[in-house]
């Protein structure tokens, strides 16, 4: 029997290695995958280790890796997938790498900050370009509505200057004095600007004209990298207090403000200067994007590759902190756990990288008894590996115990499948297992967990959607409906004259008319050859047989699966010598759940295949409870068959004696074993002396404790094992539960939802039809399959790790987690 | 015929599933895997046989039979033998 069965054999390795191939022979050991390493210092906190510098380096590697695939994917820059080297990592890479990623880091943050820079003065002098052009346009209005007046200070504004303007002056009235005019220009973001603009009127009252126009062209803020809408305004004002107060109010609205020079002149040398410029810093801007670009490249052909270094010198670091360090610096000492299949390969694995590597000795392999219990591993292929990992989802297997996922490979789908049976989605489900195992390769890239979940159970899925096909046709449910392949066995003619009761006038007169199996040639004695009769199909009582059917099916296979644990339960103690257990324990367990259940199955299987007549047939469920409270009926009807009545005496009786057979006889004969040794010690040294007996006393006082425990584990064992039969035989029911209900959804979306459009006679029809059948297409795929399935799925599961592995199931070990740098890769 | 008909697919059935647990698990080749084809050969063809079988047996005996409406029984007597 391969190791799937059970955990394979694993042995205690001690390693020696010269601590310069330590590097080689470690990562070795990684790429093969096979050990993993014990901790020899348990006692050392994280900070307390040897090679903590170095770990933390190499997070620190990673930290710049992960920024640099940061920016990479903000500027759109395809990292290729690279080759794994494989080359082992060794210390020098390590200082290689270092300087290689803190160089790149230090370029990167430079180019950052000065690409920040030249893009904020970019954007001043893209503003100060539009103030300018807008002053134009402002100018050009001002004129029309204010007085003309040549005004010495040089803000204001020299009207007179422009030709244009000198036509203009004489149309103007100009009724009082010169006027101090002058103005503020700036930029301020468009949803603050009517805020603005509301305090300026409190504060001036009008004594001031604002006018202000967006600027088109959309302008990005270098701190949210999102474009804003700015306006362009400018204020013209009497006076310097005033001018000093709008500054202040600018300032507290983020305005920026810029000089604007009063002549057009100087403010048409103005504008060519800010286009220079602005191309100059265009070229500058270009260029710097180009340059981070190549660097950025350049980084990315090798990332993949210093990402895979990194990750597999951490792991070497991380266990390397494991071992034993020795005092001279010059050996290192480590413990490892392999499985013995494996052992060969480990060592010419080893003798390999310390040839590589350069050293004079190879390291030297010491196998070693030991007292602690091995992780437990078992090995899986890719069919297996799902089944592995629900068993493994619930607790590990013990070392050594018996493994349940082989059993549960065709135990798990067929209960799925009991529960869900309908051959039609079961086809589907089929169809989409297959699917995604065909295509395999493309969908393990995909990262999304959910994915991921449902790749991983793919070969599940199929086995579920197989089984399911076979408990549809037994159910006869296809999409609720039935096939009838081989011919019902019900005759309605048979009922009819002269051989039945039945007259075309008893047809008019009732609805429903039951067909009764006394009347001969109605039942043709011969039940339909595989599953269930097409005719219940289109019964209106279809449910009465069906309930009754399901929960005695239920039932059987319920007990059929709990002795089938109990029975895993015998292979354990085989498997670990543990006989005295067989008579203790398994025998009293077998007898209680056959003698009460077993014969409950009997009862069932007796009553199905004994010709009755119906009104004289007994209840199972009032035999079983009369059975259990010692009531009987005088009556001869009430009995299935002759001599029931001491058969069950005897049955009850037997199931009885049972409890304190289970309860007793295990810490009974465990306290006589204790008490014969305790003895036995005190007469082999009475001579010891008086100091002796103290030692003794305490041990006897720590037996008596012990002896408590066990008298209590075993009576919470008794308990839970004998009341566990009864609910754990209802909870099977669950089987009937579940699949009543799926029935009953897909009845209802045929009878409400296809059947609607199926029964339209018009022309119209044909429309109404593919809409309703792409209605009834997502609901059966949401509701039945995806509703549906996650809901056995989940019920399959607890039946397996509750009601079936409580038989016989410790689950207490732990797993097997060997270093292995291609399992560390994919996590990446 | 129709009285054999229970003994025809018993026998067939039977058959079928005692070849598949019994019969096949002697030629799966020798290899990593054959301690897990054979469980799941054996079990498959035990669980499959005893849903049929409990189907199959369900339905020897009714003690009661199926109640029609007019309309299926009138078309039933015409059609169904």
């Amino acid at each position: 029997m391969g190791s799937f069965f059970r955990s394979e054999e694993m042995s205690l390795v001690q390693l020696f290695f010269q601590t310069e191939s330590a590097h080689y022979c470690i990562s070795e050991l990684g790429n093969l995958g096979l050990v993993q390493f014990k901790d020899l210092n348990p006692d050392t906190s994280a900070f307390q280790r040897r090679f903590v510098n170095e770990v933390r380096k190499c997070e620190d590697m990673e930290r710049i890796l992960r920024l640099l695939e940061k920016e990479m994917l903000k500027s759109d820059i395809t990292i290729a997938n690279g080759t794994d080297s494989d080359r082992v990592p060794c210390p020098r890479d390590v200082f290689e790498l270092e300087s290689t990623f803190e160089k790149l880091e230090q370029e990167l943050k430079e180019i950052n900050s000065n690409r920040e820079t030249l893009k904020r003065n970019f954007s001043e002098l893209r503003e100060i370009r539009y103030l300018l052009q807008m002053a134009e346009d402002f100018f050009e209005q001002a004129e029309c509505q204010l007085s003309v007046s040549e005004l010495p200070s040089e803000d204001s504004i020299t009207l007179t200057s422009s030709s244009r303007m000198v036509r203009r002056t004489s149309s103007i009235a100009s009724t009082t004095g010169p006027l101090k005019l002058g103005f503020v220009t700036g930029v301020i973001q468009q949803e603050r600007f009517l805020s603005f603009e509301k305090i300026l009127w409190r504060l001036f009252h009008g004594n001031f004209i604002l006018r202000h126009a967006e600027i088109q062209t959309l302008e990005e803020d270098d701190s949210t990298e999102k474009s804003v809408k700015k306006v362009v305004f400018i204020i013209f004002i009497q006076g310097d207090h005033v001018r000093r107060k709008i500054r202040k109010i600018c300032e507290g609205f983020h305005a920026s403000l810029y000089p604007c020079p009063n002549s057009p002149g100087a403010r048409k040398d103005m504008r060519t200067n800010v286009s220079t410029r602005i191309s100059d810093l265009t070229m500058i801007l270009k260029k710097t994007e180009e340059y981070r670009l190549n660097v950025l490249t350049s980084a990315a052909a090798h990332i993949r590759r210093w990402n895979a270094k990194v990750t597999k010198m951490k792991a070497v670091y991380y266990t390397l902190n494991l071992c034993n360090i020795d005092i001279t610096q010059k050996l290192i000492v480590a413990e490892i756990w392999c499985p013995v299949p494996d052992l060969g390969m480990v060592q010419t694995a080893l003798v390999k990288a310390s040839e590589h590597s350069g050293c004079s000795l190879s390291p030297v392999m010491n196998r070693i008894p030991t007292n602690h219990t091995p992780p437990t591993f078992n090995r899986t292929n890719i069919f297996t590996t799902g089944f592995q990992s629900i068993i493994d989802a619930y607790g590990v297997a013990d070392y050594q115990e018996i493994n349940p996922a082989p059993y549960t490979i065709v135990t798990f789908p067929f209960l799925f499948a009991v529960m869900f049976g309908d051959c039609g989605h079961g086809l589907l489900m089929t169809l989409l297992a297959a699917w995604i195992i065909h295509h395999e390769e493309h969908f393990c890239q995909l990262k999304s967990e959910l994915i991921d979940v449902l790749v991983g159970g793919r070969y599940i899925v199929l086995l579920m959607g197989l089984f399911s096909i076979y408990t549809g046709l037994i159910y006869n449910d296809c999409f609720s409906k039935s096939l009838n392949v081989f011919g019902s066995s019900w005759s309605v003619r048979a009922m009819f004259q002269p051989q039945g009761p039945w007259t075309n006038e008893t047809l008019h007169g009732s609805t429903h008319l039951q067909l009764d199996p006394a009347v001969s040639g109605v039942f043709s004695g011969s039940p339909y050859a595989f599953g269930i009769d097409p005719i219940w199909n289109i019964a209106s009582n279809k449910l009465t047989f069906l309930n009754s059917f399901k929960m005695k099916m239920s039932v059987i296979i319920g007990v059929i699966h709990m002795l089938f644990g109990v029975t895993l339960s015998l292979v354990n103690y085989f498997n670990f010598r543990n006989f005295k257990n067989i008579f203790l324990q398994f025998v009293p367990e077998v007898v209680f759940m056959l003698s009460l259940f077993g014969y409950l199955v009997v009862l069932i299987l007796y009553k199905w295949c004994v010709a009755l007549q119906s009104d004289m047939a007994p209840s199972i469920l009032l035999l079983f409870i009369n059975m259990m409270l010692f009531t009987y009926e005088d009556s001869q009807e009430a009995m299935l068959f002759s001599c029931q009545k001491p058969v069950q005496i005897f049955l009850v009786v037997v199931a009885l004696l049972m409890v304190p057979w289970l309860l007793l006889a295990k810490p009974l004969l465990m306290y006589r074993n204790h008490k014969n040794q305790v003895f036995g010690n005190r007469r082999h040294n009475q001579s010891g002396g008086p100091d002796m007996d103290t030692d003794f006393a305490a041990e006897h006082k720590g037996d008596m404790v012990s002896m408590t425990d066990v008298f209590v584990y075993q009576a919470i064992h008794t308990i839970e094992f004998c009341l566990g039969c009864i609910s754990n035989t209802a909870s099977y029911l669950r089987l009937w539960a579940l699949s009543l209900a799926h029935a009953e959804l897909s009845e209802v979306l045929w009878k409400m939802v296809l059947h609607v459009a199926l029964g339209v006679t018009s022309g119209k029809g044909s429309v109404l039809l593919a809409v309703i059948f792409a209605v009834f297409a997502s609901l059966t795929v949401a509701i039945l399959l995806v509703m549906e399935g996650l809901s056995a799925f989940l019920h399959a599961l607890r039946l397996h790790w509750v009601e079936f592995q409580n038989k016989f199931y410790k689950g207490s070990g732990y797993k097997f987690t060997p270093l292995c740098f291609d399992s560390l890769m994919r996590v990446q | 015929m129709a009285e054999h008909t229970f003994a025809i697919s018993m026998a067939v059935v039977t058959l079928f599933w005692g070849f598949v647990g019994g019969v096949v698990p002697w030629f799966i080749p020798k290899g990593p895997n054959r301690g897990v084809i054979v469980t799941m050969l054996v079990l498959t063809a035990v669980s499959c046989y005893l849903f049929w079988l409990i189907a199959i047996l369900a339905q020897l005996n009714p003690l009661f039979g199926p109640a029609l409406s007019n309309d299926t029984i009138w078309y039933l007597s015409q059609h169904w033998s």
